[in-house]
Parts: C-alpha cells; sequence; structure tokens
C-alpha cells in the first residue's frame, strides 16, 4: 500500500472527513461567533464579516455549522459505532453457532427489517421522550439490522472455509473462532460498511433533525438548520442550502472513500473490482 | 405424504404460496411489534393528550373515552380488525376518522411515487445499460461519480435545490405542491413536477448502480463467452442470451427500489407540503397523535412488504430452473 | 495444399493485477508453432498456467480475460485469421472453428432448450435451414450416444447430467460441420466411470464426421487415445512436439518422461496386523435432513499402513472421513481407535483425541486461513496441543519444515505467497505438529499438478516410513491407489463394494462395480479405448 495507489477521489474523501473532524473538536476556537448567539439581522445577507449569512433569528451560520459538525459527528458515530458493534457481535455468534440461535437472531432481525427504517424511527420516536440518548439507541438499534444482515453474510462465506472447519477439528473454542480466524479475513468489508453505515447515519440523523424529530433546538445540527430555514426558500434566501450542502458533502467524502475501500476488497479477493 | 408430492410436482407454485403466507405472517408480526412497541414504550398518553391541563379526573375520564383502560390484548384484537376492515379509529388530535385521512391521502401518495417510477424505472435501466455499454470508460466513470454523489444528497437537499431554481429563481414550476380533489390531470401532474424530479433523483442512482452490477454479472458469464464464440452478433447475443437472464435480478432491482420510494415519499412531502401520507404521518408523529402513527405505520409496512414480496416472486417466476423443473 | 491449420510463432500476453502492485504485462504463451492437418487430432497437454488453453482459443482468434495475441500468425486454410477484422472473425466461430468447454453446465445458457442452442449458430450463420438443423442435431446426439435422441433437445441445461451435457456440447460443436474443433478439457470435471463414455462419444464423433481437433488436457492418459499428435507446453512455452507413439513410448524430453512415468509403485504392501489401529464397524450416517449417506460401512486400518478409499463423486469417501473426525456423527455403529472406542461427536472429543487423528484437504488454498504466517499456522497446534510458546515453538516449527523439505525462509511469508505444492507441505506440517497417529488425506493430491503432486505423495511415503504414520488416503485415482496403498476400500453410492489388502482387492475376480470401475480409468498406452470398448461390446454381445 503507498500512497501514490490510492485514488484521487479516496484523497478527496479523506480531505473532507477530516475537516469536518477538525471542525468538531476545536469548534469554539475557530467559530467566529456563538452558537446560540444572535448577531444581526434575520436572513442577513452573506458578507465579508459573517460569511455565510446570517439564519432566521439572526444567528452566524458559519458559527452555526461549525459547532454543528460536533453535534451531527458525534450523534452520527455513536449510533455507527453502537449499532456495528451489536450487528456485528449478533452476526458472528449467529454464524458460528447455526441452529436455534441463527434460526431466531436472524428470524426476528427479517422482522424487524421489514418495517421500513425511517417509518420504524417515527412510530417508535412517537412514543418515546425526546432525548440525545434515546434518539442514538433508536438510530443504532434500527441501523444495526442492515449490519446483521451483511455480518452474518460475510461470517458465513468466512465460516464455511476449510481453515475454519480445521481450527474446529482442533478443538477451538468459540471465541478463537471467531476473533482469530474469522475476523480478520473480514475486515476490509466490514470497515467499508462501517463507512455506508456512517454515511447513511449522517443522512438519517439530518433527515429526523429536519422532521423535527432529531436533535432539539437551540442545538445547532445540520438537519435542524435546514428545518429552522426552510421557510425562506420561497423568499430566494439559500440559507437553508448551506447545512445541506454540508451533509451533502459529508456523505459524499464518506462514500468515496468507501467506494476506494470496496474497491480494494474485491480486488484483494482477486475478483473484478468493477463489479 | 401428500406435501412433498405436490412441492416435487409444483414447484414453482409451492415456492411462491410459501412467499405468500410468509409474507402475511411478517405483516401479522409487524402489526403486533407497531401496537405493541407503542404500547410498551413508556410515555402517558392519557396525560401526554391533555397537557398542562391533566388532573386526576380528566385523565381517567380520557384513558376511558380512548379505551386506554382496557386490556392490551383485547384492544390489539379490536384495533387489527378495525384494521382489516378499513377501520383505523379516530384520529385524537383532531377527532376525524383516521380511515377517511387516509384513504384520501393514501391515494395522492401511491399517485407521486407512482408517477416518479414510471420515469426514473426505464431511466434507471437505460442508463445502467450505457454503463455496462462502456464500461471502465469515460462515461462509465462520470456516471459512477455523480451517482455516488447522488446517493449522498439527503431528499430535503435536492427538494430545496430544485424549489430555490425552478419555483423561486425561473418560475417554471410550482410550490407548495398543492392538490385537491377536482383538479385535473396535467394540472395535478404539473403541480407534483418538483416533487416527482426530486424522488426520480433520489432514487435513480440506486436504481442504475444495482442495475449494472446485475447486467455485469450475467456479461461476465461463461454462457456470454459461448455466444461470442458461436460467432453471434452482439445484438442477438444481448437479446436472445443475456437478456432472459439479466431479467430476474432486474425486476428484483426495481421493485426493491420501488419500496425504498415509497419511504422517500416521507420526507419529500414534508418539503414540498404535499397532502399525502407521509405528512400526515409526520404531523401525527409530532403531536403524538397515536391512532394516525399506527394506521400509517401499518400501511407503509404493508406496502413495503407487498413490494418487496413481489420482487421475490417474479425473481421465482423469472428463474427457468424452477419454470421448468426437472 | 496448405494445413487446416497452422500457427506460426505465436505470443499472447495479459495484463496482471497483483494486489497492493502496479499491473503488469505477462506473457502467457511463447513462440507457439503447430500444424494441423484436415480430420487430425492434436493434443495440447501441459500444467496449469501451461497456455494451452489459451492455444486453443487463438484458434478462434479470441483471447480470454484479458489475453491479447500480440505477434504471430493463426493461418487457417492459408488465411491469417488473426488480420480477419471483427465481421470476418464472427463468420468463423461457429462455424468452420468451434469451442468445446470445459464445464458445459456453466457455457449453457440456463433460458434456452438444448435443441435451440444446438443448432443456433448453423442456423445464424445461414449453414442450414431450421429443419435441416434438427435433424443434423438428432443425428448428432444418436452419434454421441444420448438417452431418446427425438426428445432430448427438448431439455433445459439444468434438467440433465453433466456427462450427457458435455456431449450435447460436442453436438453443439459439430452441428455447423466444422473444419475445427477445440476440446478445451471436455472430460476433467467428469467422474471416471462416465468420462470413458464421452470419451468414446467424442471419438466416435470427429471419426464419424472426419472434423480436425485440438484436444486440451492435463492428462496425457486421455489424450494418447484420441490424438494423432501431441504437444506437451510448459510456462507457455513449447516442450516436446511429436506423434503420439513417440511421446508415449520414447519421449524425447525429461518432462515429458516425467509426465509419462508418473505415480510409478511407490511401496511395498505390507502384511495385514490382527491388530488396528482404526476399526470402523458397522456404521451408517446420515444427513439431518435424513437423507443416508453411508450405508453400514466395515473396515479397519493396521497402524503404520495406508488404506486407500476410492470412489467416484457422490461414493460417501468424503463422508467416511468427516464421520471420522466426528463432523458428521454415525447414527449407527461404532469407531475403535487404538482399542478403545472413539468418541462420536467432535464436540464430546477430548483434545488428545482430537490431537490424535489429523485431516489433510484437497484444496490447501482455502484449509489456511491467508491472515496467517505459516509460523501461525504450523506453530498453533504445538501452543494448543503441547503449550509450546516463544523459542521453543520456533525451533520446533524450523524442524516441522525442515520434515517437509522446505526452507526456514518461508516461516514468515503467507499462504499467497506459496505456491501450491508448497501449500500443500505447510498443510501436511501443520498435521504433523500434533503429533498424530493417524492422517486422514482428503485427495491431498487430486487439485495439483502431476508432477508437484507427485513430490507430495513422495513426501507423504517418507514420512510414513520415518514416523510410522498411518493413513486413510481418500482419492478417486487408481493409479495413486497402486502407489501408495496396503488396503484399498472402494466405495459406491454410500456402501462399500470391496475391502481387502491391495493384492487383492485389486485383482479379479472382481465385483462388477469395481470392475468397470478400474477399467474405466485410462491406461497410459496406445489402443487402451478401443480394447476396453471391444471388450466391453463382446461382454454386452455375450449377455
Amino acid at each position: 500500500m503507498r500512497a501514490r495507489d490510492i485514488p484521487i477521489t479516496a484523497w478527496i474523501g479523506m480531505f473532507g472527513i477530516l475537516l469536518a473532524v477538525f471542525c468538531a473538536l476545536f469548534a469554539p476556537f475557530i467559530a467566529p461567533y456563538g452558537e446560540t448567539e444572535v448577531v444581526g439581522g434575520v436572513w442577513q445577507e452573506a458578507d465579508a464579516q459573517f460569511f455565510f449569512g446570517l439564519d432566521n433569528l439572526g444567528r452566524d451560520i458559519l458559527s452555526r455549522l461549525i459547532y454543528g459538525a460536533r453535534t451531527t459527528l458525534l450523534v452520527a458515530l455513536a449510533a455507527t459505532v453502537i449499532s456495528f458493534s451489536l450487528g456485528i457481535i449478533l452476526s458472528f455468534i449467529a454464524a458460528v453457532s447455526g441452529g436455534m440461535i441463527d434460526t431466531v437472531f436472524s428470524r426476528f432481525n427479517d422482522l424487524m427489517m421489514s418495517i421500513p427504517t425511517l417509518i420504524f424511527a417515527l412510530v417508535v420516536l412517537a412514543v418515546l421522550p425526546q432525548h440525545l440518548i434515546v434518539l442514538i439507541l433508536v438510530m443504532a438499534i434500527l441501523d444495526s439490522t442492515r449490519v446483521y444482515r451483511l455480518g452474518r453474510a460475510v461470517a458465513l462465506d468466512v465460516a464455511v472455509m476449510e481453515f475454519v472447519e480445521a481450527a474446529r477439528l482442533r478443538g477451538e473454542g468459540t471465541g478463537w473462532i471467531i476473533f482469530r480466524e474469522i475476523l480478520p479475513n473480514t475486515l476490509s468489508p466490514l470497515l467499508a460498511e462501517f463507512g455506508l453505515r456512517f454515511a447513511f447515519a449522517i443522512l438519517f440523523l439530518s433527515t429526523l433533525s429536519f422532521l423535527g424529530l432529531g436533535i432539539q433546538p437551540p442545538t445547532a445540527d445540520w438537519g435542524g438548520m435546514v428545518k429552522d430555514n426552510k421557510d425562506g426558500i420561497i423568499f430566494g434566501i439559500a440559507a437553508a442550502l448551506v447545512p445541506g450542502s454540508a451533509i451533502a458533502g459529508l456523505a459524499i467524502c464518506v462514500n468515496l472513500v468507501v467506494d476506494w475501500l470496496l474497491r480494494r476488497t474485491s480486488s484483494l479477493k482477486g475478483g473484478r473490482g468493477d463489479a | 405424504m401428500p406435501d412433498l408430492k405436490f412441492r416435487a410436482r409444483f414447484p414453482l407454485l409451492t415456492l411462491i404460496v410459501e412467499r405468500l403466507l410468509l409474507s402475511l405472517m411478517l405483516l401479522l408480526a409487524v402489526s403486533v411489534l407497531i401496537f405493541g412497541g407503542v404500547e410498551a414504550l413508556p410515555g402517558d398518553f392519557a396525560s401526554t393528550y391533555l397537557g398542562q391541563s391533566a388532573t386526576p379526573q380528566a385523565i381517567a375520564n380520557i384513558s376511558a373515552e380512548l379505551g386506554l383502560d382496557k386490556p392490551v390484548v383485547s384492544r390489539y384484537f379490536s384495533w387489527l380488525g378495525g384494521a382489516l376492515q378499513g377501520d383505523f379509529g379516530t384520529s385524537w388530535a383532531s377527532r376525524n376518522s383516521v380511515s377517511e385521512q387516509v384513504g384520501r391521502r393514501l391515494g395522492n401518495s401511491l399517485f407521486l411515487a407512482g408517477f416518479a417510477a414510471v420515469i426514473a424505472v426505464p431511466l434507471a435501466i437505460g442508463l445502467g445499460m450505457l454503463s455496462v455499454h462502456f464500461r471502465n470508460r469515460m462515461p462509465d466513470k462520470i456516471i459512477n461519480v455523480i451517482s455516488l454523489a447522488a446517493i449522498s444528497l439527503p431528499e430535503f437537499f435536492i427538494g430545496y435545490l430544485l424549489i430555490l431554481y425552478f419555483a423561486v429563481n425561473f418560475g417554471i414550476a410550482t410550490f407548495p405542491a398543492t392538490v385537491y380533489e377536482s383538479m385535473g390531470l396535467l394540472e395535478r401532474l404539473k403541480a407534483i413536477a418538483l416533487p416527482t424530479a426530486t424522488l426520480v433523483l433520489v432514487v435513480l442512482a440506486h436504481m442504475m448502480r444495482m442495475t449494472r452490477a446485475a447486467i455485469l454479472s450475467v456479461m461476465s458469464s461463461a454462457y456470454m463467452e459461448t455466444a461470442e464464440l458461436k460467432g453471434l452478433s452482439a445484438g442477438r447475443a444481448i437479446i436472445k442470451h443475456a437478456a432472459p437472464n439479466a431479467l430476474a435480478p432486474i425486476i428484483n432491482v426495481v421493485a426493491l427500489n420501488l419500496a425504498y420510494l415509497v419511504v422517500g415519499v416521507v420526507v419529500v412531502e414534508v418539503v414540498f407540503v404535499y397532502p399525502g401520507m407521509g405528512q400526515y404521518m409526520v404531523d401525527a408523529v409530532t403531536v403524538r397523535d397515536m391512532p394516525v402513527v399506527q394506521a400509517c405505520g401499518l400501511i407503509f409496512a404493508a406496502v413495503y412488504i407487498l413490494l418487496n414480496m413481489l420482487a421475490d416472486i417474479l425473481a421465482i417466476v423469472a428463474n427457468p430452473r424452477l419454470r421448468h423443473p426437472r | 495444399m496448405p494445413e487446416l491449420l497452422s500457427i506460426r510463432n505465436l505470443k499472447i500476453e495479459a495484463t496482471s493485477y497483483p494486489p497492493g502492485e502496479p499491473p503488469k504485462r505477462i506473457t502467457i504463451v511463447d513462440d507457439v508453432s503447430l500444424d494441423l492437418q484436415k480430420g487430425k487430432v492434436l493434443g495440447l497437454i501441459g500444467e496449469s498456467g501451461a497456455g494451452k488453453s489459451t492455444i486453443g482459443l487463438s484458434a478462434l482468434a479470441y483471447g480470454r480475460g484479458g489475453a491479447d495475441i500480440t505477434g504471430g500468425q493463426v493461418l487457417l486454410t492459408g488465411t491469417d485469421i488473426l488480420t480477419l477484422g471483427k465481421g470476418g472473425i464472427r463468420k468463423l466461430r461457429g462455424a468452420r472453428v468451434c469451442y468445446v468447454a470445459q464445464s458445459a453446465a456453466a457455457a449453457f445458457n440456463p433460458a434456452h432448450r438444448l435443441g435451440d442452442q444446438v443448432i443456433e449458430a448453423s442456423v445464424k450463420h445461414g449453414l442450414m435451414s431450421k429443419e435441416e438443423a434438427r435433424k443434423r442435431a438428432l443425428y448428432l446426439f444418436g452419434v454421441l450416444g444420448l438417452p431418446s435422441p427425438e426428445t432430448f433437445g427438448d431439455r433445459f441445461p439444468h434438467q440433465v447430467s453433466g456427462g450427457q451435457l458435455q456431449r450435447a456440447m460436442t453436438a453443439m460443436a459439430l452441428c455447423p460441420n466444422p473444419e475445427l474443433i477445440v476440446f478445451d478439457e471436455p472430460t476433467t470435471a467428469l467422474d471416471v466411470t462416465t468420462q470413458i463414455d464421452v470419451l468414446a462419444a467424442i471419438k466416435h464423433a470427429i471419426e464419424e464426421t472426419h472434423t480436425a481437433a485440438l484436444y486440451i488436457t492435463h492428462d496425457l492418459a486421455v489424450v494418447a487415445q484420441i490424438s494423432d499428435d501431441i504437444m506437451v507446453l510448459r510456462h507457455g512455452k513449447m516442450v516436446e512436439y511429436g506423434s503420439v507413439q513417440q511421446i508415449i513410448e520414447a519421449p524425447r524430453e525429461d518432462y515429458t518422461r516425467a509426465l509419462v512415468n508418473v505415480r510409478q509403485a511407490m511401496r511395498q504392501e505390507a502384511p495385514d496386523q490382527s491388530q488396528a489401529l482404526l476399526k470402523i464397524d458397522n456404521v451408517s450416517a446420515q444427513y439431518s435432513n435424513g437423507f443416508k449417506v453411508l450405508h453400514d460401512v466395515s473396515l479397519h486400518l493396521c497402524k503404520g499402513q495406508t488404506l486407500a478409499i476410492v470412489g467416484e463423486s457422490g461414493s460417501g469417501k468424503s463422508t467416511l472421513a468427516r464421520v471420522i473426525t466426528g463432523l458428521l456423527p454415525p447414527s449407527q455403529g461404532q469407531i475403535t481407535f487404538e482399542g478403545k472406542p472413539l468418541t462420536s461427536a467432535l464436540k464430546n472429543r477430548s483434545r488428545d483425541e482430537l490431537r490424535r487423528i489429523q485431516l489433510i484437504y484437497q484444496m490447501a488454498d482455502t484449509a489456511m486461513n491467508p491472515r496467517q504466517t505459516v509460523r501461525d499456522i504450523i506453530g498453533r497446534p504445538l501452543t494448543f496441543y503441547d503449550g509450546l510458546r516463544g523459542a521453543t515453538k520456533t525451533a520446533r516449527v524450523k524442524e516441522l519444515l525442515e520434515q517437509i523439505e522446505m526452507s526456514n525462509g518461508f516461516i514468515d511469508r503467507y499462504p499467497a505467497e506459496l505456491s501450491g505444492g508448497q501449500k500443500q507441505r505447510v498443510a501436511i506440517a501443520r498435521a504433523l505438529a500434533a503429533r498424530p497417529e493417524l492422517i486422514l488425506c482428503d485427495e491431498p493430491t487430486s487439485a495439483l499438478d502431476p508432477l508437484v503432486a507427485e513430490g507430495i505423495l513422495k513426501l507423504l511415503m517418507k514420512l510414513q516410513a520415518e514416523q510410522q504414520l498411518s493413513y486413510v488416503f481418500i482419492t478417486h485415482d487408481i493409479a495413486i491407489v497402486r502407489a501408495i496403498a496396503d488396503c484399498v476400500a472402494v466405495m459406491h453410492r454410500g456402501r462399500l463394494v470391496r475391502f481387502g489388502p491391495k493384492s487383492q482387492a485389486l485383482s479379479p475376480p472382481f465385483d462388477d462395480y469395481t470392475d468397470l470401475l478400474l477399467k474405466s480409468v485410462p491406461e497410459m498406452q496406445l489402443g487402451w479405448l478401443e480394447r476396453v470398448l471391444t471388450t466391453r461390446r463382446m461382454a454386452s454381445a455375450g449377455n
């Protein structure tokens, strides 16, 4: 693996992700104004002082964008990490154990997946109290069904290989088989899937916030900012499109990296990278 | 065993019947999940419903009125029984019949999604074929990068972008997308032009990428090499040898994406203030109007399950191994 | 008059994409020339990667998977087909030159009936009308010995057996009455008893239609039955080119000689001893769906000896190995190991029981974790069974590498960096690391090229002599059985049809199946196929 073997698209993607992470980490230092600070008139136009202009309450959009990176990244990342851990652990247990455990887990997963994620989330969020932890958990649990399905398929692919059978014949325990035999051979597709789930989490969180069910104001978050400023669109004010672009940009960057990871995986397997 | 004989004689029919039964069971389980989940999760509806003015007496009254004092199981069955007959109860917020609203809005949503599908499906398949034809050359790479970007765009972003340009700046489209009963078809189509475009853009990239992958896997199979080594023309090889085998995976792709479209409708309807199921549900969720949320959730899930089932059944039917058993 | 096919100084290159490295050009075929006269058969023989299929496809001006013909000429009745252009090449393919693939199951389109596919090229090239083509297909189905030729064409590919598909593919190639057919390992994927029928059918059809053929295979004994001339290839270059008789009876090159003389006897049969190491009594086994795969099998193996279990696919020979390992516990019967009953299910076996019986797989590729180095692969049993760590472990791994005749330099390599033979050696070392008494070898050489396989067999024999190892050797190859076994068990459809010391088991009087099996194995001599077919005809006439 050399730096020049990484395609330009993947570099762009990595740069974009790092930029967002940088904003999230150092938001208080680089944001020109406070997160909820009213600094001027409603939907004031962009100028040298306010790079992206002001929002529906007269807050600086650039500053809120930088603070919003914090919330959006944190919630999306937390949800992805939990969803991933949950999905992978359950799916690997199912794939390695087989039999009853596999059947029960998989049927339940099919059931969960038979309801569209957004609809499921709407139903659940209608009942649960509006709280950050609740939001993260709902996103994570719903998304883990997708991780489970992929994890099980990938693990089964490897679990039927003879070297796993050889380990069983040696008398190795389930832990060794999962962590030493199967996991190292599934890292590439799983890493790509992690990226894919992360991109989805960003979009999903933004959608929920946009619908008013995600992050609650006045905390800045990109989807919520679109909701706040959407009424300006009719007057030709593009304030809502700025956070929208940020969401799209970050999701594109993650997908560019994932695309490269996926190609790498398939070329490692010796298959055609473009299929 | 008569059952085994039936299976051996009609494997296709058996599989289809199995798939139908599975969907039915799934739907039943989903109804339990939606109803039971809503009931089991914390949150006292009566007090939510009354808000600040909740006195113990008022809560007891409202519980009795809404039937919340009855046991869960009996409420589930009366809800399910009603739902099967098209009766979803009364909205807590508006005190109107849920079914009446659902009936009108479901039609609107399906019209929007259907119109988007009519445009997106041929476009996606065409672009997928184009991409395969120019495989690994410039047009394919451009399509790849654009479609990769397109699947990363949130629906509302595309929606507002289109509104800003086409409705506000150029004024060639209407916003919001209001439709009403007495509207003519042409007028109606004009009203939903932007939401349709948004949906098409959202679903197009996904469908195109999946179509491309499906065609590629058929094109790289050994029987396509056989066709080439028989000296057949490219056209005949594709029409006679690739198409029958690519059909099943493409049908599958289309049906899966139609299911996706049904969900995509929710956000698009909110963006364009379109009187469909999605907007109805989101509004109900915000005010915690449980009968509406349950009804919409069940209907969305049912449409989704139905389309997935259709995808599977069409794939079964298109498989020559199952159509012509040994 | 020019030769039918004349290949001059052919050079074929391809781009390979090694993972993590920049793409590079590799030469697949280098400076190969050959001539083929009308109605003759030329055999192309070589190991995998010898370039034989690539040469065969060049006769159709086709490069598979990005292979480019970059030099030389392919003359078909004097015209260089490489210069014909797309349209000219298309007129040639499926009309004058036809192709028979190794896997007919994949090469037929699953969506169309066999008959339509067989006549398609003839009709589309305007060589005959649909009616004429159907008539010819019917005739060819008959010549190739397909069952009920009248209705055979109405079936779909998945409705007929592998051997029948291969014959249908031959019919498809013969239908347009081509001047040349390229057979690309047409019988390799078939069982021996099926192979002989397909081989006979192909030979008969070629004689009947006077078509010339390029016959590509890795099995010299097969090609000796069907060819007039043979070209031996290795690493894309010609090794030797001559008549069948010269190649088989008086090979000039060392490599050809090695191919001809592969698998001579390596082991003197040891006497049957009263004390058996492994004893299998009346064992039956079935899958969880109730399908019975083993019926009442009884056999035994003495210490320090080799028991060869021979049979075709579906005979239950691999299942028997799975029963012994405990992966599939027997539904009936008893297995005794060193005088004590062996725990039937894998998960109930003690670590020591597991250690004593080791398994070597057919595909060393999938039998080793690609993310572990040779050190980890061989070292794990040392740690797991004997608790070896650190320097002692490394020393023992090196010792084992020495035993399998590999240098210490391989210790930190990954499986992907090893050749097929080296991988199988590492798999043997992993088995040895457990200090086993019994090693189950499940076709350990059938995925390897003949000379590499020979090396593995020699290694196994050497280790047996040194360490008093006992082997259960599962194979479909009678030549290997002859070379290495002490006892032989013949299996057919889940039953044991014959068992005994090699000298008895492989001598007459035979039961019907063993007779068929032994007579179906191609022998490295001219005219073997005719002799077998004649005896068969006489036998059936006698009945």
